[in-house]
């Protein structure tokens, strides 16, 4: 295996990474406030078609990005409405956010560019290419800003007075409640910073690695991310090795497509793309280390018990 | 999972609260539909008439809705378990591959007689087994079965792919399925066994398979109201605690909920892959795993509900599909957003309206029954003023 080929492929590792660990840290960042978030998959995929329509008509970098945020923002706040102000089901809800993002994006999609919910490819100027040329390095800046907020929310969540709140919440309401701090008001902050970051992960996927939004096209990156999360122990720093190492286990299976590798034969492909998943649930099982969630996940925090 | 709040009485909370839920996700769908310059009531003519409207649209319509009984019973039986149970997806892929290892070993030796009622056991023993490893997962290692099933849904899709690749495929076939079933694997469909008593019918992929949708609910009905094993479960998902200090094991409950889920999401392969396509294929679910608890959420998890609630979905996938043709720009992606539409305002946000409908029941229920005139004049001085 030579130098250029192992480059190669890290550099491809940390770009099939980048959208993961956007999703992974804003699966963090609701989870650890109680807040269960399978909805990152419909989240990232309708920001992702936000961006790319914005970025097609109005042939604005900016307005894409802000739009796509707009619009993940809006959705969290949607699964917040749902499951923290009304005490609704919060696997159900991310479920409906799912959905409806895959519907809604093509239907729309369809009737305003008419290509069958694809949308044209947007003009090299908007998009976020890479920022030099040099080997390796040569990533768009979202590929940076992903690896730069990893400790962002770090700092966030453990440095400051509003992570620890966050946790918090996520442990033991009732004594966030008893301190008196609105248990409301913490989640709906982490959900739009969950927003935030699955926009971003959605810009990513049409500025950077495609030129379009295409149906579905997120292919089920936000449960890889759900499951990184959870492989990474509900850290952001565990979740970035995880998402790293998803990515590498999806650049290495590209790479391997029908490939006879001496002494083992032929890999089977699936297997390698099924990896994720199968360390997740082993992990989750305690057969290697503990994943431990948050006390409160998923538990609707109802004042009066 | 008791979603009315307690001062409405039961029919309002069966019958109303579900309707309503049903009626703002059609608004919101009808809205979209607006928004993209369609006309919603050319859209639902369209729908009513395609899912309805012909004896071969009928059939179509009970097609897809087996299939939703079917996992939507799954996903209520572990709902009762206080389970949520969203690997019907993969569950339903497995019990397919089940069926077709039994139907390509055996199929070219045994009669139909024979063949059929093995197909549906080696289907739902093969789903069965998928649903169980999460549920061991979950009773005795504490991994959340939310977040298992997630994962065994992508693991059975990569597994599916690769045994079809690699292993059943048939060599020189380039589509990636199996070889095609021998003909007693095949579950005859309804127009042929109506020719049998003489009744013309149009051809359709409905076939016998809707019976077992109906022993199904029939059974699940009884499992879990009419015997101890249902009452056990039923319990030690209401309250855990409670079904402990009954001398109940929570986690062999686990067991036999997913263990019956994952044989139910199972079935779905008798109506698909033995009823229609005769052969494996990798996609054959397509979706109704997730519909399903669509179908059980509006079904309340109620074996009648679900049946209900699955010739609604049935309608509106046939109906759907037969609007696509009829309307221009209008696609099967309507349905799914109308599917997500209903899984939010029926499920998570059924917390949301149920008390409002809760509160113009009481003030019609008031207004209803406020003393008249003429009574307040025969009781004077009594509450005379408040009227």
């Amino acid at each position: 295996m030579d130098s250029a080929l192992i480059l190669d492929i890290i550099a491809s590792s940390l770009r099939l990474a980048t959208p993961l660990i956007f999703c992974a840290l804003a699966g963090v960042m609701a989870e650890r406030a109680g807040v269960i978030d399978i909805g990152l998959e419909g989240k990232m995929l309708f920001a992702a078609f936000a961006a790319a329509a914005v970025g097609v008509t109005t042939k604005s970098t900016t307005l894409a990005i802000t739009v796509a945020l707009v619009v993940a923002v809006a959705l969290s706040c949607l699964h917040g409405f749902a499951c923290v102000t009304y005490h609704g089901n919060q696997v159900i809800s991310g479920l409906a956010i799912n959905i409806i993002a895959a519907g809604l994006t093509v239907v729309l999609g369809i009737a305003w560019f008419k290509q069958g919910g694809q949308t044209p490819s947007m003009i090299d100027a908007v998009r976020l290419k890479a920022v030099t040329d040099v080997p390796l390095l040569n990533q768009s800046i979202l590929v940076y800003v992903a690896l730069a907020l990893v400790g962002v929310v770090w700092w966030l969540l453990f440095r400051t007075r509003f992570g620890l709140r966050l946790r918090a919440v996520g442990e033991n309401p009732a004594m966030v409640d008893a301190a008196g701090v609105s248990v409301a008001g913490v989640r709906y902050m982490a959900l739009m910073g969950n927003g935030l970051l699955c926009g971003l992960a959605g810009c990513y996927l049409v500025l950077a690695q495609n030129a379009s939004f295409a149906p579905h096209m997120t292919a089920g990156r936000g449960f890889m991310a759900l499951a990184a999360m959870i492989f990474g122990k509900w850290h952001p720093v565990g979740a970035l090795w995880a998402c790293l190492l998803f990515g590498f286990l999806d650049a290495v299976a590209i790479r391997l497509q029908g490939v006879v590798v001496p002494g083992i034969g032929e890999v089977p492909v699936q297997l390698i793309q099924a990896l994720p998943y199968l360390l997740t649930v082993v992990l989750l099982a305690g057969f290697i280390g503990k994943a431990v969630a948050p006390k409160a996940l998923g538990s609707p925090y109802i004042k009066t018990r | 999972m008791s979603q009315g709040s307690q001062d409405i009485p039961r029919w309002v909370d069966v019958g109303v609260v579900p309707l309503v839920n049903l009626a703002i996700a059609l608004l919101a769908a009808g809205t979209v539909v607006a928004l993209v310059g369609q006309s919603p009531t050319e859209v639902i003519n369209a729908l009513v008439k395609g899912a309805l409207g012909t004896q071969r649209g009928l059939s179509y319509t009970l097609y897809y809705a087996t299939t939703f009984v079917f996992t939507g019973l799954a996903v209520a039986v572990a709902f009762h378990a206080g389970l949520f149970n969203i690997g019907g997806e993969g569950q339903a892929m497995l019990g397919g591959l089940g069926a077709a290892l039994a139907a390509l070993w055996l199929g070219t030796s045994l009669p139909t007689w024979l063949m059929l009622p093995l197909m549906v056991v080696a289907a739902a023993a093969f789903a069965c087994v998928w649903a169980l490893i999460p549920a061991y997962l979950q009773a005795y290692r504490g991994s959340h079965i939310v977040i298992t099933t997630i994962m065994f849904n992508f693991l059975a899709s990569s597994l599916m792919v690769y045994l079809l690749v690699n292993v059943l495929k048939p060599a020189g076939e380039m589509n990636v399925q199996s070889a095609v079933f021998a003909a007693s694997a095949a579950m005859p469909g309804v127009h042929t066994a109506l020719s049998w008593i003489g009744v013309q019918w149009p051809s359709s992929p409905l076939n016998l398979s809707v019976l077992i949708a109906l022993v199904c609910s029939l059974g699940v009905y009884l499992l879990l109201w009419k015997t101890r094993i249902g009452y056990q479960l039923r319990a030690s998902g209401a309250s855990q605690g409670a079904a402990v200090y009954a001398g109940i094991t929570p986690q062999k409950q686990i067991l036999i909920a997913m263990g019956v889920s994952g044989a139910l999401a199972g079935m779905v392969a008798m109506n698909e892959v033995s009823g229609v396509h005769g052969k494996l294929l990798p996609d054959f679910v397509s979706g109704a795993g997730f519909t399903g608890i669509a179908v059980a959420l509006m079904g309340r998890n109620h074996p009648v509900g679900i049946i209900l609630s699955s010739l609604l979905f049935g309608m509106i996938f046939q109906g759907g599909a037969e609007v696509a043709f009829e309307v221009k720009d209008f696609t099967k992606d309507m349905v799914v957003m109308l599917q997500g539409f209903i899984v939010l305002f029926s499920g998570a946000m059924a917390y949301a309206t149920a008390p409002l409908i809760g509160r113009i029941y009481q003030w019609l229920h008031q207004l209803i029954h406020r003393p008249t005139a003429a009574k307040l004049a025969s009781a004077p001085g009594v509450e005379a003023d408040r009227g």
